[in-house]
């Protein structure tokens, strides 16, 4: 059927000129030309860059000298550096638990009202998905404001005393904590939300006259219908908050005693600030081996999906 | 269907109570629904609150969820400043370009990935996918390194120009809005095609007046999704700008309205709120696009 796109080039012409023509009106060959935008911004913007990365973490400070292993070694001799491993992890997986569990439980307050007043609901509570994150951290930093929080002032008749939010170690990995889960529950939210209306009536009924109860309802027949879409967006939203800099960076810059950097911010701060390009591409490469994981895990998904359709 | 029904429901006999049952499952949703939109609107609220303060207000002691002297100088002082303008101007700019830029390349590469099979292209659509998983955090530093490159060999500085983010911005929007439109095109039906190819239509006719009309839902979806995305970027700008006339929003209201250690939040409050409020409007008007498009990477393909 496809070729039918091309017919006037079947003239045989005979000359040089005519052998090209005809390539160029092959449809694989359109089609390769049209994707090439594309393949060039992948091969000189991204590919490329990303295998730079490799070479540039294989020399010295100066960039003058190749010192192979001599920049993780370094690294790997630093505690700030087992510092900033143990919090990108600790950040994105506590994250990651939280907004899974907020999405999930609003998505379910949300799916239970006539369906006449979802969308207003369902309109309000993405507003902090939609919002820059740079601008909603901003807000949440005059919010944990030490002298004039907000937060604090609401607290206070409780009988809770001036919260350090951003002050202090613990108080600010919480903070960098809440305001993830903030920004990222209603990504949640939408996505269960969707999942929850393509699970069938049916089954709830069948489960409800087998006498299942609410709970037993959830488990047995909301989260098996569920499964992939929630693995799916937990893992986005893992490589999301793992590579993440926005928040960090403006709510705490890293502090305070490098208490909050991630690999994102650090890499920002020894390689763009320090002027160690090479020390912060060796930083930023560490992300690698969990994105590599969980990407692997969300390709399996994407071709069995795709062999299934 | 009163699945998060408080847990006496079960204990009650079944008959007859149920729609009390029921009702009250609603009741608590209701509650619940309250409770979070309060968390979930909070410093959007905030932001508005503080935007229509005095800066002596500010810094009284007094309630600061309530605003005793409304007042709209923060609004009309940044409106006035020179820099707050040209960031938004930038911002502007760099979005709207880099939406066509995206959209140009995006569609056209995903109607020959959709129907045009060629050699590599089912791997090629993968590895689109791939990139996209591939953090800006990640590719930064090199790219600093590649700019200072390209300066010392063909003598054009990248740095420090708002424009290079027209440049990088399609690496952050590109492979996503690439595999939206994939998703869509792969949904249409190969028959309206073949009818356009036998009635002697061209591939490109095809394109403009068959799939790009039917697939517009998913077109408008990768739109918002590219422009929310080149608004909010924040890494970029801050790695690549420096000088105020080409910053972007983001940056700008960061490095210029934070001043050493004095925080003008009146004005900083104000200068969020109108930098969200582009994205804000479009999902208010679109929301059902932006969802589409929010829910397309994960539930088509």
């Amino acid at each position: 059927m496809a070729d039918i796109a091309a017919p006037s080039s079947i003239a045989t012409m005979g000359d040089r000129r005519s052998s090209l023509h005809k390539l160029m009106q092959r449809k694989s060959t359109i089609a390769f030309l049209m994707a090439l935008p594309l393949i060039l911004l992948i091969l000189i913007l991204v590919a490329y860059p990303a295998g730079y990365a490799v070479y540039l973490a294989t020399l010295n400070k100066g960039m003058t000298r190749f010192v192979g292993f001599g920049n993780f070694e370094f690294l790997f001799g630093r505690d700030t550096f087992w510092l900033v491993v143990y919090q990108s992890c600790l950040f994105a997986i506590t994250a990651v638990i939280f907004k899974a569990i907020i999405g999930f439980v609003v998505a379910h307050f949300v799916h239970n009202i006539p369906s006449k007043g979802q969308r207003k609901w369902r309109g309000m509570l993405l507003v902090p998905w939609v919002i820059p994150p740079a601008m909603s951290t901003l807000a949440w930093l005059w919010l944990f404001d030490p002298s004039y929080s907000a937060i604090n002032y609401l607290l206070a008749p409780l009988g809770i005393d001036r919260i350090p939010w951003t002050g202090e170690a613990g108080w600010a990995r919480f903070s960098v904590i809440l305001v993830n889960v903030w920004i990222g529950a209603p990504f949640f939210m939408i996505m269960y939300l969707a999942a929850l209306k393509s699970v069938p009536d049916q089954l709830y009924e069948a489960a409800a006259i087998d006498g299942a109860t609410w709970w037993q309802r959830i488990w047995y027949v909301t989260l098996p219908m569920m499964r992939n879409i929630i693995a799916i967006t937990a893992l986005f939203s893992l490589i999301v908050t793992f590579a993440n800099f926005d928040i960090v960076r403006v709510l705490t810059a890293g502090g305070p005693l490098n208490s909050t950097h991630i690999f994102g911010t650090w890499a920002f701060r020894v390689g763009i600030e320090g002027g160690d390009i090479p020390l912060g591409a060796s930083v930023s490469l560490f992300m690698v081996p969990i994105l590599a994981v969980a990407a692997a895990f969300i390709l399996r998904d994407i071709t069995k999906r795709g062999s299934e359709v | 269907m009163a699945n998060t029904a408080v847990a006496d429901a079960s204990v009650r006999p079944a008959y007859g109570s149920m729609s009390r049952d029921r009702r009250w499952a609603l009741r608590w949703s209701y509650f619940f629904l309250v409770l979070f939109a309060i968390f979930f609107l909070m410093p959007p609220i905030y932001m508005l609150i503080t935007s229509l303060k005095t800066s002596q207000e500010i810094s009284a002691a007094g309630n600061p969820w309530w605003i005793y002297n409304p007042t709209l100088a923060n609004y009309a002082e940044l409106l006035t400043q020179n820099h707050y303008l040209i960031f938004f101007r930038n911002s502007a700019v760099v979005s709207v370009c880099v939406v066509a830029v995206t959209m140009l390349i995006s569609v056209i590469a995903a109607f020959a990935l959709a129907r045009m099979k060629f050699w590599g292209s089912a791997t090629l659509a993968t590895g689109v996918f791939m990139t996209y998983l591939i953090p800006e955090t990640l590719l930064f530093i090199p790219l600093f390194k590649m700019f200072a490159w390209v300066n010392d060999t063909f003598g054009i500085q990248l740095m420090n120009h708002w424009w290079t983010l027209i440049i990088l911005y399609p690496t952050l929007t590109v492979p996503f809005c690439t595999w939206i439109m994939i998703g869509y095109f792969a949904s249409i039906p190969k028959e309206l095609d073949e009818a356009a190819l036998i009635d002697g239509a061209t591939w490109t006719q095809t394109l403009t007046k068959i799939f790009i009309p039917v697939a517009l839902p998913g077109i408008i979806a990768a739109t918002i999704f590219a422009f929310t995305v080149s608004w909010a970027q924040f890494l970029y700008p801050l790695a690549f700008t420096t000088s105020t006339t080409e910053l972007v929003l983001p940056v700008g209201i960061i490095t210029t309205l934070i001043k050493g250690d004095v925080f003008n939040w009146g004005q900083i409050m104000t200068g969020a709120l109108l930098g969200a409020a582009p994205p804000l409007i479009i999902y208010a008007f679109l929301m059902d696009y932006y969802i589409a498009g929010l829910t397309a990477g994960a539930t088509k393909g």
